[in-house]
């Protein structure tokens, strides 16, 4: 019966209108900024070489996505953000749910969280370069570092979130300590967890671009973008910031939406 | 031997504002296979002697025995079905909520989901097992967690006002469906309520608390044919003495 329930929830959504005019809506702000964009490029307000028109900045995306030289830049760029975040997840929400479970660790630990999370993640780049040298470990590090602190938070959080009567319950029902962690803890703290690692992952993304600027790596948009800058290459600063906003959206819809769909949508749980 | 027995129980909850006695010498003993109400005004401690039973609370004085054993925390004797509707697992199917306790056994995946499905049967939820509890009206996701708290087989079942955040009607349903449940299951309940008709509908015998904090007032035990006409005469009269007992006749209900 549920299922027809749901059924008829969609047909009330604007989801239903016609895919076709969902991509309309959109794209609507893409297209006026776009158009007031063209505008000004032709205008000839700047030197093109400044400001240049939509059609060069796609010349030019086009033109290095098949030298290849596009895709190389993307790809170390993902691997660095995958690196970091991948460990600010594993060290991230383990942290967050230990301080959760534990007087002591929350004690000790939530000072230290509060002060390092506001603090801008670039302020730590310097620190990190001395360390590290330049390369690869530093930028990997410091997206590790600065990603973890919303997704240690958040899962702190969840796990203070979950709902007493969920543990009494599963306790009534024989539940150990490890399966009340696997089975009650875990899944009653996933809206949050999730959270935090969609707010781990767009820090990553912001603080990458930075360090790769800064850590002289051969290869990276965020190197790729800041070595433009040199040669007055806008149109490849340009291309590099389009490549950057697709890489985001693509793991935002195809990776977060798609975890969320699965779990806490389907749970009714969505915070 | 009792099944259940209650000596002198006593609790006090600490806290930040100072020393809060919750409960001060409950004692009661019941049978095995006996419909148990606790009636008495709120605040009286029905929850803290319903917690305490199941384990979830240690008291400062006096102990709990099942079975002639002292109860220390909570098991798997005994199944608990709560007030909030927000107790099922708001990840798990109808099904996987049920079948939870025997997952926590060890069951095999195809026997444990047999027999919630029989549970669910129970409750008439049969169709709804594949539904998470969010798609579920507060009716049936209580009929869900009365299913999960019988589906391990526990010999005691331990509720704290199942109903009493159901409409009326609902209400009347889920009475008639927990005494059907109960005669086809015998197993020895306690129910805790404040609401005296509904003690007079389940229960063989009713324990009234005095008001906060709580002991036991005296017990009524219901002497009535079942299934019990709640608009015949001994019906009323046995509603009108609890009312009596709870001192609230003088307030016109
Ligand atoms: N966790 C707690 N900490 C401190 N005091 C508590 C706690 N739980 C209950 N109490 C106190 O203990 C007394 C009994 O509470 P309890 O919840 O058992 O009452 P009740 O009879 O179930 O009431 P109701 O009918 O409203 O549910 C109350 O006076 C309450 O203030
Ligand atoms: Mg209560």
């Amino acid at each position: 019966m549920h299922d027809v329930a749901r059924a008829s929830d969609i047909a009330l959504t604007p989801a239903a209108a016609g895919p076709l005019r969902r991509a309309a809506r959109n794209a609507f702000p893409f297209v006026v900024v776009g158009a007031i964009w063209e505008a000004v490029a032709h205008a000839g307000l700047f030197p093109p070489r400044f400001f240049p028109p939509l059609e060069t900045v796609a010349a030019t995306l086009a033109r290095l996505t098949m030298s290849g030289v596009l895709p190389h830049h993307a790809l170390d760029t993902i691997v660095r953000l995958i690196a970091g975040f991948a460990l600010a997840a594993l060290f991230g929400v383990t942290i967050g749910i230990v301080m959760g479970r534990s007087r002591r660790a929350e004690d000790i630990l939530l000072p230290l969280v509060s002060i390092g999370a506001p603090i801008p993640g670039l302020a730590y780049a310097p620190l990190f370069l001395l360390w590290f040298g330049p390369g690869n470990v530093p930028a990997v590090a410091l997206v590790a570092f600065v990603s973890a602190f919303p997704i240690i938070y958040n899962s702190w959080t969840g796990v203070k979130a979950v709902k007493d009567i969920w543990l009494r319950s599963a306790q009534a029902m024989g539940a150990n300590d490890r399966r009340l962690f696997r089975h009650v803890i875990v899944p009653g703290a996933l809206p949050y967890i999730v959270t935090g690692l969609r707010l781990g992952l767009a820090q990553a993304w912001r603080i990458l671009v930075g360090i790769e600027m800064l850590a002289a790596v051969p290869w990276g948009l965020g190197w790729l973008i800041f070595g433009a800058q040199e040669f007055l290459n806008t149109d490849v600063m340009l291309a590099g910031i389009v490549v950057i906003a697709l890489i985001g959206l693509a793991l935002e819809k195809f990776v977060f939406q798609r975890l969320e769909e699965l779990t806490v949508v389907r749970w009714g749980m969505l915070t | 031997m009792p099944h259940i027995e209650a000596r002198d129980i006593s609790l006090i909850y600490d806290t930040p504002g100072g020393a809060v006695p919750g409960l001060r010498g409950v004692s009661f003993a019941m049978e095995a296979s006996e419909f148990l109400c606790i009636v008495g005004p709120s605040g009286c401690g029905k929850s803290t002697l319903l917690n305490i039973i199941a384990g979830f609370i240690t008291p400062n004085v006096g102990e709990i025995r099942i079975a002639g054993q002292p109860v220390r925390g909570s098991g798997m004797d005994r199944g608990v079905v709560f007030q909030d509707f927000a107790q099922l697992f708001p990840w798990r199917t109808a099904l996987g909520n049920v079948a939870f306790g025997l997952e926590m056994k060890g069951v095999p995946k195809a026997e444990r989901e047999a027999t919630a499905l029989e549970q669910l049967r129970l409750v008439k939820l049969e169709h709804f097992a594949k539904s998470y509890p969010h798609h579920l009206s507060g009716g049936m996701q209580q009929r869900v967690a009365i299913a999960r708290a019988l589906a391990y087989n526990p010999a005691v079942l331990l509720m704290d006002e199942p109903f009493a955040a159901l409409d009326a009607l609902t209400r009347d349903d889920m009475q008639r469906l927990l005494a059907d449940v109960w005669r086809t299951t015998r197993k020895t309940v306690i129910y805790v309520t404040h609401n005296v008709a509904e003690a007079v509908y389940l229960a063989d015998r009713v324990v009234v608390m005095t008001p906060h904090p709580g002991t036991v007032k005296t017990e009524v035990t219901i002497k009535l044919p079942r299934p019990r006409d709640p608009l015949s005469v001994e019906f009323l009269d046995y509603q009108k003495e609890l009312l009596r007992l709870l001192g609230q006749d003088a307030k016109g209900h």
